[in-house]
């Protein structure tokens, strides 16, 4: 038996207790998913992934609106999504009773992909809007889901050209 | 009571499984969903993008990013001459509202930007609380409840990638849209993207065209002197990209 064993035991139970405070806090203070995968907390996972989504995606869309689909279907821009030009929808997909798609101003939205610009690739259709229409809506001669003109509306070309010279 | 050798010898293994406990937490339910199952990257073909900048404006409305900040955006390069070290680059509000014309001369391309979603990524092993990390399925994310706002990160991006939210003062970047890509849906900005220029990947899927693409193209990331691991590929990159 070692000389001063009270003392030594006394110390023991200090330690001890110490180490359950310590693990009692530690406990309560880190969270239970802490380390789960790694040095974070797992939670964090399923919370970022529970955020809701604002795009509905091409699926959504195309479960409803296949008049559209079938037009899309028949020219170029077939590859489109879209809320790539109409938005962000997917309150529309959820009720499509009371939230209803704006009406795009054409004018704005074709330009963004289809004005003129050296660095966009060269086999990629671009004008210059100014040049090209006047600045009228590109709908009054282009349909947006089938683009290419199978027939000219009368008077639109001198419209464009009156316009351009002002 | 006296604390013998022979009680510390068995009160010693009986407090480290206790431990083990302590440490563990309770472990979650697993949803359909399967962590394990996937690996997160996104292909860039630089030849098809337009800057029209639909990818800018569908991240900020999917992931409410405030004005000014951009957790995607579009540079565009302008490469004149031999100068491939001096590139003009310039991306006036992310390329939100696409470009301006600019100069004829010279070489001139868009770079869409993200988070590189990096295997060995900088920006997770500076973070001191643990508030950032890569998951399972090989995604950055950031835990803003856990984040400090320290800016170590931000500052650790050899991309640029990090800001801080002024609104939560915590870190903010490209999340890859994980809330939707654990939906079974692709990205916001791959979504809308009208050229096909963004491709989401998963490269723990064989099925993906992405295998077959990275074999049959020259495909390189960004910085890969760094190491990071990057996992955001572009194809058809000018040697001037940085």
């Amino acid at each position: 038996m070692f000389k001063d064993t009270e003392h030594l035991a006394r110390l023991a139970v200090v330690i001890a207790l110490l180490l359950v405070v310590f693990a009692v806090l530690r406990a309560a203070v880190v969270p239970h998913s802490f380390g789960q995968y790694g040095h974070y907390r797992g939670d964090a996972i399923a919370e970022t992934a529970a955020r809701p989504i604002a795009f509905a995606g091409h699926d959504a869309c195309e479960a409803c609106h296949t008049d559209v689909v079938d037009q899309k279907k028949q020219g170029k821009h077939v590859i489109l999504a879209c809320e790539a030009c109409h938005g962000a929808l997917a309150k529309h997909a959820d009720d499509p009773a009371s939230v209803t798609p704006p009406k795009l101003d054409t004018a704005l939205v074709c330009a963004r992909c289809h004005e003129a610009n050296s660095a966009k690739p060269k086999d990629f259709p671009q004008v210059v809007t100014a040049e090209h229409s006047g600045g009228i809506a590109c709908d009054t001669c282009h349909q947006p889901h089938k683009p290419r003109i199978e027939q000219m509306k009368p008077g639109v070309i001198e419209k464009i050209q009156a316009g351009a010279k002002k | 009571m006296d604390i013998t050798r022979r009680r510390l010898l068995v009160l010693l293994p009986a407090a480290a499984v206790a431990w083990k406990f302590v440490l563990a937490g309770t472990p979650e339910a697993s949803p359909n969903y399967k962590l394990t199952e996937h690996w997160w990257s996104m292909l860039i073909d630089i030849p098809k993008c337009i800057g029209c900048g639909s990818c800018v404006r569908a991240c900020a409305e999917e992931n409410d990013v405030p004005d000014g900040f951009y957790r995607t955006w579009i540079e565009r390069y302008h490469v004149t001459g031999w100068q491939i070290e001096k590139p003009e680059v310039e991306s006036p509000d992310g390329g939100k509202q696409a470009f301006p014309p600019n100069q004829s001369d010279g070489k001139n391309f868009f770079v869409p930007k993200l988070c590189n979603h990096c295997v060995d990524s900088p920006c997770t092993q500076v973070c001191p609380v643990g508030a950032t990390f890569v998951t399972p399925d090989g995604v950055v994310l950031v835990d803003k409840t856990y984040c400090l706002g320290c800016r170590y990160c931000v500052q650790a991006c050899p991309y640029g990638c990090r800001f801080i939210n002024p609104k939560t003062n915590t870190a903010e970047k490209c999340s890859l849209c994980y809330h939707r890509i654990t939906k079974g849906l692709t990205t916001a900005c791959c979504e809308v993207c009208p050229t096909g220029a963004r491709q989401l990947a998963d490269l723990k899927n064989p099925k993906d065209p992405i295998h077959e693409f990275l074999r049959t193209h020259n495909v390189q990331v960004l910085k890969p002197h760094m190491a990071t691991g990057a996992k955001v590929f572009y194809n058809g990159m000018d040697g001037s990209v940085r």
